[in-house]
Parts: C-alpha cells; sequence; structure tokens
C-alpha cells in the first residue's frame, strides 16, 4: 500500500454522516448566480447582458490567458450581470439568470460523433471548450494541464484520496458513477499517451475502489486502483504524487516536473461528459455536512445554485450555527453570508454548530515540536510563526515559508491552538511584498542609472 | 426554514477543526504518568513525600498565579504545568527536607526561571531542574548529604532529626566500592526500587512504566529517552569502574541516580529540548555523554541533572543546526548546496 508522505495528521473523518447517501439531485433552483471567477486565474467576460434568454450550456463567459469558459447551467431569462458575493471572499462580477425550468439544452452543445476517434488535440479542445477545471478545489484549468503536460508526464494520477474530513462526494461519484471515471481515465491515458493511470483512493472507502475494480475488470482498461493509508493531506497533490510514484515535486515545481500529472475524480468525470455528450461543466455534486445541518446529504446542484437552496433540501441550518464553510474544514474557507452560489470548486458546505474550533484565549506555543513532526513539506511552522508575527522577511525566506501550502496539519496538531495557518498566509504575503518591492526598487536604481548616465552623455 | 440574513457566522481562516489533545491534557498525562513513582514513594517513605510533593505542588501554582497577577498577565494556572513542575521537583529533592525549603525551589523554578523568561513555552532551561540546582547550592547539607534509608522504615511527617540515612548508590559508585555497593543493594532492588535517593526517583520500573506510558500516548517520543539512557549503558558497559563486571557496572549506572526521571521527564521537557526528531536524538547522547562525564570526572557523584540543564543550554543551537530536509530537494543537491 503506497503511503509514504512524512508527516500528516488523522483527523476523525466523519464521513459517517453522508458516505451511504446516494448523490440526490436538488430541485431546480428559481435563480442562479454565476460568478465569473470559478477558476485559478483571470475573471471571464460576461458574453451576456441583462434581458438575454440562455439555454443549458450556453457559453456565457469568455477567459482571457490562464482560464476557462463558464457556461449556464439554466436555461432562462439573464436578471442581471452584476458583482455578487462569491466563496472566494468579496463580490465578483456574476450572471443571475431566472430559470424558466424549460432545460433547453443551447445548440452550442454537440456530442463528438465517435468519442473514440478523436485526434488528441481534438479532444483538448473540448476540454477547453467544456470549461473544465480541477474540481477538487484549486481550480487550475484542466486543458492547461494537459498541453503543458503532454511529453512530460508518464505517470496520470486521479486523485480519489478525499482526504478531507466530511467531504463525500468522490466517495459517492465512485459508487454510482465507476464507468464515468474509468471512461474519463481512459480518455486521459490516450491524451498523455501513457499506457496505464493509476487511481489514488485512500483506504476508508474500500467499496469505492472495489466499484471501480469491477469496471475496470469489466472493460480491460488500463487502470490502476492504488489504495492510499488514510492520511491527511494524502489527497494533496504533492504529497499523492510521492506516495504513487516515490518522488518529490521540487520546491515551487508542477506534478509535471518529476513526470506526474493529477486530475480529481470529478473532473476525470467532467472530462468523460465533455468527451461522450458534450455537455460543459454546468452541474456538480456538493456534500452539505457538519454539526449544524440537520440533515447532512450529498446533492448534485447547477453552478450557480444558492447556498440557501441546498441547505434548505437539507433541513436548513441548527440554532448556534456559528460557521459556514465553502470546502473542506481543513482547507475551506469560512463564509461571512449565506449569500453565496455553488461555483465549479465548491464540494462542500459545511456548517458548525458546536466546538470544532476549540479556540484558546492567549495560545502559547510550548515547543512540542508536533507541528514539525506533521508538517507534509518538512516544514518547521513553530520558527516560521515567530518570524512571521515579527515580520522577518529575510528569516521567512531561509524557512522556505514559500513551500508552505496552508494544508492545516499544523494548526489541527497543535495542542496550544496556536493560528499557525493563518500567520502563514500573512507570511506568505510579506515575502511576496518585499520581492515586488525589492523589484520595484531595483527598477528605479537602474532607471535612475540610466537617466544618469543619459545626462552624463 | 432557517433565517440566512441573520446568521452569526464567524469568517476565520482555515483549518476549521483542531485535534482534542491541549496543552493542558498533555500536562494531565504526564502527571498521570508520574503517580506509579510518587505512589511508590508514599509506600517506602511513608505520607511524608506526599505531603512534600502537594506542598511543592501548592507552591508552584501560587507562585504562577501570584506572578502573573502582580504582572496583570493572562492567568495560565490552568494549562496545569505549574502542577508538573511541583511535582517533578518533589521528585529530585530528599524526602527528608523540611517544607518550607522546597518553597524556595518553587520560588526559583516558577518565577526566576519561568515566568521572568515569559512564562510557558520560553524559559531556556528545565524549571524543576533548576529549582533543585538552586536548592543544592544553598542548602548542600540536606540535599544531597543525608538520604532516607527506605529499607529503614517510613519517613517521620513531621521532625526529621532521627530519620536513617543511609549511602546512595551513585555515592559507592563514585568511590568506586562495587563490594559495598552490591552487598547494600541488589540490581532487582535497584530495578523495583528499593534504595535511598530523592523521593521519585528511586524506582527504574515504574519510571519506565510512566515514561511508556507517555510514549504510547504519544505525549513524547522516544528519541530522547532512548539516546540518552543508551548513550550512559554503552559508555558504562564500556568503562567500569572499580573493577565491577561490565555488564553488573551498567545495570546500577542506568537503575541508579534518577537516569530514568531524567530521560522520560526532564530531558523530553518540550520548551527545553529540540523539535526535531534527529535534534532530540543528538540532545539525547549528549545529556548520556555529560551524565557519565559528571559520574566519572565532577565532584558530584550524580550528573543527570547538570547534565540536562547544559544540554538545555546548547537546545537553540541544535535546533539551528538540525533542520528538516527540504521537500523536493534530494540529498545528493542538499549537499551542494551546503558545499557552496
Amino acid at each position: 500500500m503506497a503511503q509514504a508522505f512524512f508527516g500528516g495528521v488523522h483527523p476523525h473523518d466523519m464521513k459517517a454522516a453522508t458516505n451511504e447517501k446516494a448523490i440526490e439531485q436538488l430541485a431546480p433552483p428559481a435563480v442562479v448566480v454565476i460568478p465569473m471567477s470559478m477558476h485559478f486565474g483571470a475573471p471571464c467576460t460576461p458574453l451576456v447582458k441583462a434581458g438575454d434568454h440562455v439555454k443549458v450550456g450556453q457559453k456565457i463567459g469568455e477567459f482571457h490567458g490562464l482560464g476557462a469558459p463558464i457556461h449556464a447551467s439554466v436555461s432562462g431569462t439573464v436578471k442581471a450581470v452584476e458583482p455578487r458575493p462569491y466563496s472566494m471572499g468579496g463580490n465578483i462580477m456574476s450572471v443571475v439568470i431566472d430559470n424558466d425550468f424549460q432545460d433547453e439544452v443551447s445548440e452550442e452543445v454537440k456530442a463528438p460523433a465517435d468519442p473514440n476517434a478523436l485526434s488528441v488535440e481534438e479532444m483538448v479542445e473540448i476540454v477547453k471548450n467544456a470549461g473544465i477545471v480541477g474540481m477538487g478545489g484549486a481550480t487550475f484549468p484542466t486543458h492547461v494541464k494537459i498541453t503543458s503536460g503532454i511529453g512530460k508526464v508518464s505517470t496520470v494520477i486521479i486523485n480519489g484520496a478525499e482526504c478531507e474530513p466530511y467531504i463525500t462526494g468522490d466517495h459517492r461519484t465512485m459508487l454510482e458513477r465507476p464507468e464515468e471515471i474509468i471512461g474519463g481515465a481512459k480518455f486521459l491515458a490516450k491524451m498523455f499517451g501513457v499506457d496505464k493511470v493509476v487511481i489514488g483512493v485512500e483506504d476508508n472507502k474500500q467499496n469505492g475502489i472495489d466499484a471501480m475494480n469491477k469496471v475496470i475488470a469489466e472493460q480491460k482498461a488500463p487502470v490502476v486502483v492504488e489504495p492510499l493509508r488514510c492520511r491527511y493531506p494524502q489527497g494533496g497533490e504533492k504529497q499523492l504524487c510521492q506516495a504513487i510514484t516515490g518522488r518529490q515535486v521540487p520546491p515551487g515545481g508542477l506534478p509535471a516536473d518529476i513526470g506526474c500529472a493529477v486530475f480529481n475524480i470529478n473532473t476525470t468525470c467532467a472530462i468523460y461528459r465533455a468527451l461522450t455528450t458534450g455537455m460543459p461543466v454546468v452541474r456538480k455534486i456538493v456534500t452539505v455536512s457538519g454539526s449544524g445541518v440537520v440533515e447532512p446529504k450529498n446533492l448534485e446542484c447547477p453552478i450557480g445554485t444558492p447556498v440557501t437552496n441546498l441547505l434548505d433540501a437539507c433541513g436548513g441550518l441548527k440554532d448556534g450555527t456559528f460557521k459556514l464553510i465553502a470546502g473542506g474544514p481543513m482547507m475551506g474557507m469560512a463564509q461571512y453570508t449565506a449569500d453565496i452560489p455553488v461555483a465549479k470548486g465548491t464540494g462542500a458546505i459545511l456548517a458548525f454548530c458546536e466546538n470544532e474550533e476549540k479556540t484558546v484565549e492567549n495560545p502559547q506555543c510550548i515547543r512540542c515540536g508536533k507541528c514539525v513532526s506533521v508538517c507534509p513539506m518538512h516544514l518547521e511552522p513553530l520558527f516560521m510563526y515567530q518570524y512571521a508575527s515579527k515580520g522577518m522577511v529575510e528569516e521567512l525566506n531561509d524557512a522556505h515559508i514559500m513551500d508552505c501550502m496552508e494544508c492545516g496539519a499544523c494548526s489541527y496538531i497543535c495542542p496550544a491552538r496556536m493560528h499557525l495557518t493563518h500567520m502563514f498566509k500573512t507570511g506568505k504575503q510579506l515575502v511576496k511584498d518585499k520581492a515586488a518591492a525589492d523589484r520595484a526598487a531595483a527598477e528605479a536604481k537602474k532607471k535612475a542609472e540610466e537617466a544618469k548616465e543619459a545626462a552624463a552623455k | 426554514m432557517t433565517d440566512y440574513k441573520n446568521l452569526k457566522l464567524i469568517a476565520t481562516s482555515s483549518p476549521h477543526i483542531r485535534a482534542a489533545e491541549n496543552t493542558r491534557t498533555i500536562m494531565l498525562d504526564v502527571i498521570i504518568a508520574m503517580m506509579p513513582a510518587l505512589i511508590w514513594a508514599i509506600v517506602k517513605f511513608g505520607f511524608r513525600a506526599l505531603i512534600l510533593t502537594a506542598v511543592s505542588v501548592i507552591g508552584c501554582i501560587v507562585f504562577e498565579w501570584g506572578y502573573r497577577k502582580i504582572m496583570k498577565k493572562p492567568q495560565s494556572v490552568n494549562d496545569l504545568s505549574a502542577v508538573v513542575t511541583g511535582i517533578l521537583l518533589a521528585f529530585v529533592c530528599p524526602v527528608n527536607m523540611p517544607y518550607w525549603m522546597i518553597l524556595v525551589g518553587d520560588f526559583f523554578a516558577i518565577v526566576v526561571v519561568k515566568q521572568l523568561f515569559g512564562g510557558i513555552g520560553k524559559n531556556f532551561i528545565n524549571p524543576a531542574l533548576a529549582g533543585r540546582a538552586a536548592l543544592v547550592a544553598s542548602y548542600a547539607g540536606t540535599m544531597s548529604g543525608a538520604w532516607a534509608d527506605p529499607q529503614a522504615g517510613w519517613v517521620p511527617v513531621v521532625g526529621t532529626a532521627d530519620v536513617v540515612t543511609a549511602a546512595t548508590p551513585l555515592a559507592y559508585m563514585k568511590s568506586g566500592d562495587m563490594a559495598g555497593l552490591t552487598s547494600q543493594y541488589s540490581v532487582t532492588d535497584m530495578f523495583l526500587g528499593n534504595i535511598g535517593g530523592s523521593l521519585g526517583e528511586i524506582s527504574a520500573l515504574l519510571l519506565i512504566v510512566g515514561g511508556l506510558y507517555l510514549i504510547w500516548r504519544k505525549v513524547i517520543s522516544w528519541h530522547t529517552p532512548v539516546a540518552y539512557i543508551a548513550t550512559v549503558a554503552v559508555l558504562t558497559f564500556l568503562f567500569p569502574k572499580g573493577g565491577a563486571d561490565n555488564v553488573q557496572f551498567m545495570l546500577y549506572s542506568i537503575f541508579s541516580g534518577g537516569l530514568m526521571l531524567g530521560a522520560f521527564f526532564m530531558a523530553t521537557d518540550y520548551t527545553t529540548s529540540p523539535v526535531t526528531k534527529t535534534g532530540q536524538l543528538i540532545f539525547g547522547v549528549g545529556c548520556g555523554l555529560l551524565t557519565v562525564f559528571i559520574r566519572y570526572f565532577g565532584s558530584y557523584p550524580e550528573g543527570v541533572c547538570y547534565s540536562i540543564m547544559i544540554m538545555n543550554l546548547v537546545v537553540a543551537l541544535i535546533d539551528k543546526a538540525v533542520k528538516p530536509s527540504r521537500f523536493g530537494v534530494v540529498k545528493s543537491a542538499n549537499k551542494e548546496a551546503a558545499a557552496k
């Protein structure tokens, strides 16, 4: 069993609340709010205006540079194009669509005649136009990952670790739609020209592993399911590569640097759907769970569905809910309002009403070193905390703070309840600011010298 | 249905869940781990052992509470670290010392060593050991002269004038009198704790039990104690004193003088030991070397206390020198970078 990465923590997985509940289709929402930024990169430009009629799968947002297009998830009339709150914080330009409940499919959605006859270029083009991004939460545009990886990648990995507690969307997908996963994996194998795809799954999802193995055997697919030890952050891209290949991604590098490409389970399914039906990313499986949710569920809904619709479908929130999180409990973002829509990277909505945070007043580091022994990136969080809190940029750099991926393992384990991860987010910003200031100063100096030389001439 | 507009949401940074373990539960585990040795002390020395420990604990709590009250700092008594210090200090003192004397040690440990440097996590030497060192320096006669003999019955709760005292095993070993030692105490006596010595250090067995509990509970890792005890064992095996048998001398050495107490409970103190596992191995070996050197060449018969304190002082250097290998950088590349 692959398990070789250093450190990590083992929080209670809390998956029992939803891992036996089939994915339910949410009743169609009356209105959807589709943010124009659901990917890593610059926001999309809206292609529609208030009053326009749109159909399911119609492109409503075009990307520039790094990004992926955005499509209407319901048919209906555009009510407004205006900034709305979204799960990554602040407000973002969003297309608000009034659902006409007709589910008219756009003419733009065309299934390829024979998916198996497509060339690699054609497949990548379809993936690009389908607006597929990393659905695990990182939302990196998938077509960019594929094009930049072709030729370099020898190991294609499907990430089914789902190591964040509470979330069960990928697990349910393995049980209910294993053909989509295996089908997508076969397309990925073809695109990268590899003869084997590895699906990494944490061993707390044995029935999911069995379901996929059954399909693999039936189809004689070039896919291997690799059970992984249950350990957070097993699903971190770098940790997964390390567990499966034994290689470490160099600092500041990408998995492609060590010949790996990693795709989430639901990204793989989206690739399969795009290549077989032509349907772009318009729906998302969301786990709604946590102590504050009356009846936790796995729900599938159109992208842009207001989170409140999901919560209502789960019986609403309990009194005393103090935290609403978009994403998992380890890396998800706490929301200041429930007025947010489901985006491409929203794998879970969690609500807490108990003492999950266990905050203390006046936390004091006791130098126990547990943060050092759990850091999967081999850092020393306790020292980084001191440097960051004193603004010591040079020391932060020497401590390799930029290697930190903010997985939260150190904060989770800290018996003194120090706010380590939070401090590193601040610290990384300090380092970036300093680097920017240094660059600006160097340029100003260069300009001044040039001016001086010009004057001397 | 839920009124979503009026939710009182807290938007803090991730992660949003925390492990159950906290500073208080860790300190509680340490206290639990010391209970077998404390109970043994009561069995061997009588209720004076319990009262002395209680006085020390109360002293530590009062000094910590009082200092933070006077200095208008947030209270930290609830984390139980002062209780641990109180018990540990009592463990390294002779049971027949006057009650008031241990309060002097408590004051030094809590106020001077711990609080003046900023409280929990900030002291650079182990408070309990520093408290003991202060007492040894101030009251040498009481602290290292007359050890109550547990084989002669309980020590009276009040008045210690007629306490039967005996030489400790280390005193025999210091003078190289192995014949005297073996006739007075057998290896089994040493292991079980039928010997003279400080209140909580006499039973190697029960301290090992407590240490294993801490390792099982993941409060401490095996690195420091194993490196420490193994170093002492190897050195004493190779260089026995007084013409003694190698194995015999080694066993007497590792079961005496609070080595187990030091290795499992003192050297593993979070604040004053390195944070990396490699650093902890180095720290343990250093403690072992110094312990043997002090026992062989120093003027004191016992070296555990001072060896740990000396190693406490170099923890900052160890932490600077020993860093985890950077993720994604292969070892050879690391070496090349270091060579440049």
